[in-house]
């Protein structure tokens, strides 16, 4: 290496690691972070034979310390000198793959992951593998968890050519059998979850004859969070055997893990549901887990069911066609409609979150039928979530059906959601509006909906005021310039009087997303009197929120009005007395001798000033 | 039911304006049960005569029946259904209970299966869920098991069986085996304290009468808490399993095994490092201090252990620490405070300058006492420097007159105790500030330094991989 001599002398590694020593903890977190600074200067040799083995020394640090070495080292290769020097990282990485804190083990064990690619399959076998064997062997549970993550990574990439690779593997095997068996759950649980991950790099013959055994074993563990992890790796197993081999080999177990006595175990079947469905192939879904899918709708526990019921309709596409919609109208809709009333309202929530879903799968006659009084009752439940969700599902039931046959039974729901506590929830129904609103036609709209939209231009939350600007925006770009200018233009003028300075800036901010939309005429007759009007507002801000409303809406405005009009008032906000006037009265001026360019160059004002607005809102409004 | 008091619902707790006190307000009575599917047949029992009012030689078939009739479960969800059993079960559990603690030879060696039967059907049984994901012990409310009527008659039962004169552990052993005290081990999640409490009585018991299970108890309480401490967080009956451990590392003999300090050392130790420390931590100092005093020279990993996981952000797991830190330096030998000294109070001069006034006046109330103020004595020539330079800061800049005053009191003491090395210290306080800074200003060009270093030799390497091509 040409550059590993002279400056190094300036630093010599004592120094660097008196600061790897520090008693301050944020300064030997600091350096450690700086790892990668410290090798570098080292230079690669010496990053080997000095840095590495003092790190493996020390590894008895805070914890955060060495979750911070533990991801250094995984991008570490480079620095100690590629590929060929990789395994030198191993022991540092192994000391840490046993620190009893789960975050730095798993950190350690994600980088042993990382660098295991790194590793060339002899180094693999003669580095790699005897370390995941005495992490398998350890004393303390730690050593014997992190091992569990480590055989799905390294035995892919061993050598296939090297004589010892079967016996290599047969003690891999081994080894994870004894893991599986371990007499602390907490080792269990890890082997549990890392079963499929391993299943999948082995052959078929070991999955058959050896990973099935352990699957069932760990499948009937005396510990529930042991088999809860299994049921995941019987998904991954499933989906690894030809399809004559499922009855025999993981169906029992799975239909008993669908049953287990425990709550958890079949919430996790639950949620895996649609993954254990495409592994297992149309046959045993028809006869084995639509009857386990109904048993999980009428689950006992109010866990089971919201899993469940997030997976119908995920579970009713992926039936086989042939049969779908009879195993849907037999099977599956008699759950679902007891669920639309069940007693908790997170599996109503979860299942009207779904089930509009259902009416693109059984067609028109069917939803019109069957689906749409449940989607009537959910849009009466007395949670408003349960409601929210089926609103914002509306556009798939449009599709089959359309929205006139919802309109009558839906508008209570979409009123009475309009007017709910939780801004969120009126939000999701604003964001609804442009959709209803082309659905329904004008008519419709002006009648029924149209005064709920003007409301929420004076709702006491920021966020709503400003959707429902933008709502208005949308709706005009809908119905047009004219039904603007006879229905919201005199309204949102209007509230350029109110007493309250917010909804004066309501006006400001309407005007600055409806001027585009509504054209030189409106904008110039109708909107900018009322802007220039509001320059001599006693709050401040609405007078800067006139200068940068001037400035939006001057490219459409003609230049006879901006000469005339706006650059008096303009010069006039320049002198303001307030600093926040006068600075956006300025941008607005020297913005003016850019109007024709199309670009918005103030997006970095604006971000501040929609801060500066913000604290504004929060300390005054009620 | 769980769904009647769920509690705010997820949309609420992104947005930030739930509050606790009003999601209580809205929460009913909280009752949850995980033991039935829905039962469609009414259940009958026949009513079977009243044990004292049968023949002695009928007695011991008679209770046998009983307790067979007792395995039937009720659901106490549906508050109406078989009401007249409900009632007929609970009284002829408390029957029971009155025969086993007042009869005599009533123990026959097949009473044994059918009571662990009876007692393993009526409590074995998978949690319900939490009612809600963040349950917090000290807000909320815990939900009680709907079928204690029974279960606490049950437990009731189970208890006088076991402290019975005629109890036999030898016969026993055969039917309350490891499999049964793993399940009752998990029960002690239960949420509904009443039943933690039975359950306590049970397991120290079983603790005390069978010997054999004794290491087997200890590695399964092990697993517990290494599993709430590394994986869940979520146990509801540690404090519970620590009470029973007070005692039991009260009888260890000496010297202790290796297993047993480990136990300290890897198992207590790590404990102090979870949120909701507060709820048994009481429980936990109690079992440190007990292992302190079977053995003194485990004093210092102890004080090591507790100074690595010291508490950086949450002030009140920091006044707990200094609390259980108090308690320790109550038993220290002077001997093994002597070596743990310099670790301690440089902990103990952050805590004192903490801008939080409970940590700090926590801290500086060690000065009021005796023992602790004699050990300081005896080593203020190490202790004082340590002390010095955060106690004459904060003695001017602490925004509570209280902790001043205190300070004031605890630079007093030292003045008193060592006035040479207290001048000294005084008058060298300007200059090892001002070394302080030069070195942080040192520190700072030798970062900077290595920062252009490691521009430089990127470019540099970046030459080298092209010529080298």
């Amino acid at each position: 290496m040409a550059g590993a001599e002279g400056d190094d002398s300036l630093y010599p590694i004592a120094v660097l690691i008196d600061e790897l020593r520090n008693e301050d903890v944020q300064l030997r977190l600091n350096s450690i972070k700086k790892l990668s600074t410290i090798a570098l200067a080292l230079g690669v040799e010496r990053t080997r034979t000095e840095l590495l083995p003092f790190l493996t020394d020390t590894i008895y640090d805070e914890d955060e310390v060495l979750l911070a070495l533990a991801e250094q080292l995984g991008s570490f290769t480079v620095l100690v000198g590629g590929p060929e020097f990789v395994h030198c990282l191993l022991p540092p990485l192994e000391s840490l793959a046993t620190v009893e804190e789960t975050v730095v083990r798993d950190k350690a064990v994600e980088s042993l992951r990382k660098i295991s690619q790194e590793h060339s399959p002899v180094d693999l076998e003669v580095h790699f593998v005897p370390l995941v064997k005495r992490l398998a062997s350890g004393d303390w549970f730690t050593s014997r968890t992190s091992a569990c993550g480590l055989f799905g990574v390294c035995y892919p990439r061993v050598s296939i050519m090297t004589h010892t690779f079967e016996s290599t593997l047969i003690t891999a095997v081994m080894h994870f059998r004894t893991l599986c068996s371990d007499d602390t759950p907490m080792v269990r649980r890890a082997a549990s979850s890392k079963l499929g991950e391993f299943a999948k790099v082995l052959e078929l013959d070991y999955v058959k004859s050896d990973i099935i055994p352990l699957f069932t074993a760990l499948a009937s563990d005396e510990q529930d969070s042991v088999r809860l992890l299994a049921v995941e790796a019987g998904v991954s197993i499933a989906a690894l055997l030809p399809q004559e081999d499922l009855e025999d080999l993981v169906m029992p177990t799975l239909r008993q893990a669908a049953e287990d006595k425990s709550w958890r175990v079949r919430y996790m079947v639950a949620d895996k549901f649609s993954e254990l469905q495409k592994a297992v192939g149309p046959e045993i879904t028809k006869n084995d887990l639509v009857p386990a899918f109904q048993n999980l709708l009428k689950d006992c526990e109010a866990e089971v069911r919201t899993a469940a019921a997030n997976k119908v309709k995920v579970f009713c596409e992926s039936l086989p066609e042939d049969s779908r919609e009879t195993i849907i109208m037999t099977h599956i809709l008699p759950c679902v409609k007891e669920l639309v009333s069940d007693t908790n309202q997170h599996v109503k929530s979860a299942l009207a979150s779904v089930i509009m879903g259902l009416s693109t799968i059984l067609g028109k006659d069917n939803t019109v039928e069957h689906l749409l009084p449940l989607f009537l009752v959910q849009l009466k439940d007395e949670y408003p979530e349960v409601r929210l969700n089926i609103i914002s599902n509306l556009d798939c039931v449009n599709e089959v059906i359309g929205i006139r046959q919802l309109s009558q039974s839906l508008l209570p729901a979409i009123v009475e959601l309009a007017e709910d506590a939780k801004w969120r929830v009126r939000l999701a129904i604003i964001e609804y509006m442009p959709l209803l609103a082309g659905q329904l036609g004008v008519e419709f709209f002006d009648e029924k909906l149209n005064s709920l939209c003007m409301a929420w231009l004076i709702d006491h939350v920021y966020a709503i005021r400003e959707a429902a600007t933008c709502n208005l925006m949308k709706l005009v770009e809908k119905f047009g310039a004219e039904w603007a200018q006879n229905t919201i233009v005199p309204k949102v003028l209007g509230m350029a009087n109110d007493s309250n300075y917010l909804h004066r800036m309501t006006t400001l901010f309407c005007i600055n997303a409806l001027s585009e939309v509504c054209g030189q005429e409106i904008t110039t007759k109708h909107m900018l009197p009322v802007v220039l009007k509001m320059s001599t507002d006693q709050v401040a801000n609405v007078r800067f929120n006139v200068a940068r409303c001037l400035q939006k809406i001057g490219p459409v405005l003609d230049s006879s009005a901006l000469q005339a009009e706006v650059k008096p008032v303009l010069e006039k906000l320049a002198t303001d007395q307030d600093m926040d006037v006068k600075y956006f009265a300025l941008e607005a001026i020297s913005g003016m001798y850019l109007f024709n360019l199309p670009t918005y160059i103030f997006s970095e004002t604006f971000s501040f000033s929609s801060i500066l607005f913000f604290f504004f809102s929060f300390s005054l409004s009620p | 039911m769980s769904s009647a008091a769920t509690t705010a619902p997820s949309v609420d707790k992104v947005d930030g304006f739930s509050r606790k006190s009003v999601r209580k307000a809205r929460q009913k009575r909280a009752q949850s049960s995980s033991q039935f599917r829905s039962q469609d047949k009414p259940i009958e029992l026949v009513q079977l005569p009243l044990l004292k009012d049968v023949s002695a030689q009928e007695q011991p078939e008679l209770f046998l029946k009983k307790l067979q009739q007792c395995c039937t479960l009720f659901d106490f969800m549906e508050t109406l259904s078989d009401l007249k059993m409900k009632e007929y079960k609970r009284s002829t559990l408390n029957e029971l209970v009155d025969y086993v603690t007042l009869s005599r030879g009533y123990l026959t060696e097949q009473t044994y299966p059918e009571v662990v039967k009876m007692v393993s059907c009526n409590i074995f049984r998978t949690l319900p869920p939490s009612d809600s994901n963040e349950f917090d012990p000290e807000e909320d409310e815990p939900m009680l098991e709907a079928s204690w009527p029974h279960l606490q008659l049950v437990y009731e039962f189970f208890i006088r069986f076991l402290e019975s004169q005629e109890f036999q552990p030898s016969v026993a052993k055969k039917y309350i085996d490891q499999k049964f005290v793993l399940q009752l081990l998990e029960l002690f999640d239960s949420e509904d304290p009443r039943e933690r409490d039975c359950l306590k009585t049970v397991l120290h018991r079983i603790y005390g009468k069978f010997l054999g299970l004794r290491a087997f108890i200890r590695k399964q309480i092990n697993n517990i808490f290494l599993c709430f401490v590394f994986e869940t967080e979520h146990f509801n009956g540690v404090a519970e399993l620590l009470e029973i451990l007070g005692s039991i590392i009260n009888g260890f003999a000496l010297p202790l095994k290796a297993e047993h300090k480990q136990f300290l050392v890897k198992v207590l130790l790590p404990l102090h490092t979870v949120r909701s420390l507060s709820l048994f931590h009481a429980q936990l100092a109690y079992c440190i201090v007990q292992f302190l005093e079977k053995d003194p020279t485990l004093t210092e990993p102890v004080i090591r252990g507790l100074l690595k996981f010291w508490p950086k952000t949450c002030s009140q797991k920091e006044v707990m620490f200094l609390g259980e830190l108090e308690e320790i330096l109550d038993v220290i030998e002077p001997t093994q405070f002597v070596k743990i000294q310099e670790l301690l109070f440089k902990q103990i001069s952050r805590c004192v300058s903490s801008p939080h006034f409970q940590v700090a006046e926590r801290a500086l109330y060690y000065w009021n006492n005796e023992y602790i103020m004699s050990l300081i004595e005896e080593n203020s020539s190490v202790i004082l420097p340590i002390m010095f330079a955060s106690l004459y800061r904060i003695s001017k800049e602490h925004w509570n007159p209280a902790i001043s005053a205190l300070i004031y009191n605890v630079l007093k003491a030292f003045m008193e105790m060592n006035s040479a090395l207290f001048d000294e210290l005084a008058a060298n306080y300007k200059s090892d500030r001002q070394r302080e800074r030069k070195k942080d200003k040192e520190r700072e060009d030798l970062w900077r330094k290595l920062e252009e270093l490691e521009l430089r030799r990127g470019v540099q390497n970046n030459r080298n991989d092209i010529e080298g091509e």
